[in-house]
């Protein structure tokens, strides 16, 4: 265990004694994690658990829902996120997201690959280019759609139109990629597609993601938090946690007994 | 034993499948026989419906047509008004109702677009919100003759603009612009939210995610509402008479602070004045197939947006 070393380089994310309202109910309450660098961080449980409301406080894109309160502190990278003079924009940067559903712009794919390098203002066309071939190649699309950039989005798969968020997450080179049930939306083929994905973009960047099937989370993660009713019951690495759980209630969601 | 086991069983199957009423379903033919009837007699009536809609247009066209034949030419609308029939026409008034259109366009789409984005995207939920957004809608309701009478003494009286194209264009812009804040609101509110979560989630500013995500998808339907408010502005009558536009004038408006007339309102002084010489309600009907085509024109051009920019998500 690692939990009670802090700051040491390959923390990531340290999230301390975190609590989250949502107007008078107790989503997350006084939950202590650390994300480790080139980790894959699974966060499993039952429906209503806080487990998505997690993630999105990491990248604070839960203050987008009204009557959002919170306390305690999130330290990325030793710096609080709820730090005044922290910009989201600048920390969303670094933390990319994809989503349950995915969520590609109604435009061509190049412009939805490079959406993130140009608002951040590059311009340089050969640069450019270069983000979209190894953004495209890294989320592994790039042989499906080098030859139709230029068409619309909506026009992939779901499981392709996944994909090309992730190449659009990484394109501004995040640090960290959080992902909200990214494969809850597609069919069995895509998702495996998608955790060969994770498997391989594990040796680059961190990843956190979310997931309501245990045997997704034994499959590619190195580390799983058990959340229930707003609690982490347990966090440790992912054999333990499916081999020898310490808490009963662990022990009774990865058998299947509720949840 | 073993039977009743498995029947048990099958059961339990049979409900899991969601077959659990097996008593036979009985359906009354006389009952389907009425809804038939019903649906018949329905169709009918709906079709008659729009039948009398088409054919209260139709005479209306009639007879505004028959009227203005031998009225609407080169001449009529290249003249400027005159006393005689026979020599009157309504270049003064194109003139002048095509500055109100350069006048209302900018202000109420400038200042439209920027208060729907304000209260859809900015402005936080609460109590506040909800009062502006309300009493938006109200305004949309208002008789147009009240925003006349506004604008009389804003810009008439107050700021001295006397029954100028400026005094006018303004007066119609504060009429239309609750509508076009609300369908503005409408257009952009009918933006996914995942949208902009994806532009958030990549560090887009709210700004930049409104100029990349959200304008480009809500702008068929803002233009839509837009044009089809402006060409409301056009057609209307009542705020411009309580401005107090003169009836006649000869001059061609060169500039926003001149006296003018409008389409609208030489319909309106023709249709009065037709009781003493009745050649003006044929000035009058020609002048009414002028502001048709106009308005028919301007609603083409906000339907062949629609079509064009229509995306699906």
């Amino acid at each position: 265990m690692r939990q009670d070393t802090n700051n040491l380089p390959d923390v990531v994310y340290d999230v301390r004694g975190l609590n989250l309202w949502y107007g008078e109910t107790h989503a997350l309450k006084d939950v202590n994690l650390q994300i480790l660098k080139n980790h894959v961080t699974a966060i499993i449980g039952p429906s209503g658990c806080g487990k998505s409301t997690f993630i999105k406080t990491l990248n604070r894109m839960i203050e987008n829902v009204p009557g959002v309160r919170t306390s305690g502190e999130i330290l990325y990278h030793g710096r609080d996120i709820f730090d005044k003079d922290l910009r989201v924009e600048e920390l969303r940067t670094k933390v990319g997201m994809v989503f349950q559903k995915p969520n590609p712009f109604p435009k061509s794919i190049y412009e939805n690959v490079l959406y993130g390098p140009k608002i951040h203002g590059i311009k340089n066309k050969q640069l450019l280019m270069e983000i979209l071939e190894t953004s495209l190649k890294a989320s592994a699309l790039w042989d499906e759609v080098k030859d139709r950039l230029d068409d619309n989005a909506y026009g992939l798969s779901g499981g392709q139109q996944q994909r090309l968020c992730i190449a659009r997450c990484l394109a501004v080179q995040p640090d960290i990629i959080l992902m909200d049930e990214p494969t809850s939306a597609l069919d069995p083929i895509a998702t495996s597609r998608i955790e060969e994905l994770i498997n391989r973009l594990k040796k680059d960047y961190t990843i956190a993601i979310v997931t309501h099937s245990m045997q997704q989370a034994a499959r590619i993660s190195d580390r799983t938090a058990y959340f229930l009713l707003g609690e982490l019951v347990e966090y440790d690495y992912t054999e333990r946690i499916f081999s020898n759980p310490r808490d009963q209630r662990t022990e009774d969601y990865i058998t299947g007994r509720f949840g | 034993m073993e039977f009743e086991a498995q029947l048990l069983q099958q059961l339990e199957i049979e409900k899991d499948r969601e077959i659990i009423n097996r008593r036979p379903v009985r359906i009354d033919p006389a009952r389907i026989r009425r809804r038939v009837w019903l649906n018949n007699l329905l169709q009918r009536v709906f079709s008659l419906s729009t039948a009398f809609a088409i054919a209260v247009l139709a005479i209306l066209f009639y007879q505004i047509i028959s009227q203005s034949i031998g009225w609407l030419d080169w001449q009529f609308l290249s003249s400027n008004l005159s006393i005689f029939p026979e020599k009157a026409g309504i270049w003064g008034a194109i003139v002048g109702s095509i500055g109100l259109i350069l006048i209302v366009i900018p202000v109420t789409i400038v200042l439209g677009v920027s208060t729907a984005i304000y209260l859809e995207e900015y402005a936080t939920e609460g109590r506040l919100r909800d009062f502006i957004r309300i009493n938006l809608s109200n305004l949309a309701s208002v008789p147009s003759v009240i925003f006349g009478l506004l604008g009389l003494s804003l810009f008439g009286r107050i700021l001295h603009l006397g029954s100028s194209i400026l005094a006018g264009g303004l007066t119609l812009s504060l009429m239309v612009l609750p509508i076009i804040v609300v369908s503005a609101q409408e257009a952009i509110r009918a933006v996914p939210g995942f949208l902009r979560d994806g532009s958030y989630a990549m560090g887009a500013s709210k700004w930049t995610t409104i100029w990349k995500v959200v304008l480009p998808i809500a702008l068929p339907g803002i233009l839509t509402g837009s044009i089809l408010s402006v060409s409301r502005a056009i057609g209307e009558t009542a705020p411009l008479v309580v401005l107090g536009i003169p009836a006649l004038i000869m001059r061609v408006p060169t500039s926003v602070m001149d006296d003018f007339t409008a389409l609208p309102i030489q319909i309106y002084y023709w249709t009065l004045d037709s009781v003493l010489t009745r050649e003006y309600a044929n000035l009058a009907s020609a002048t009414i197939v002028v502001l048709l085509l106009v308005l028919f024109l301007m609603n083409s051009i906000a339907i062949i947006i629609r079509n064009k920019f229509q995306k699906s998500y």
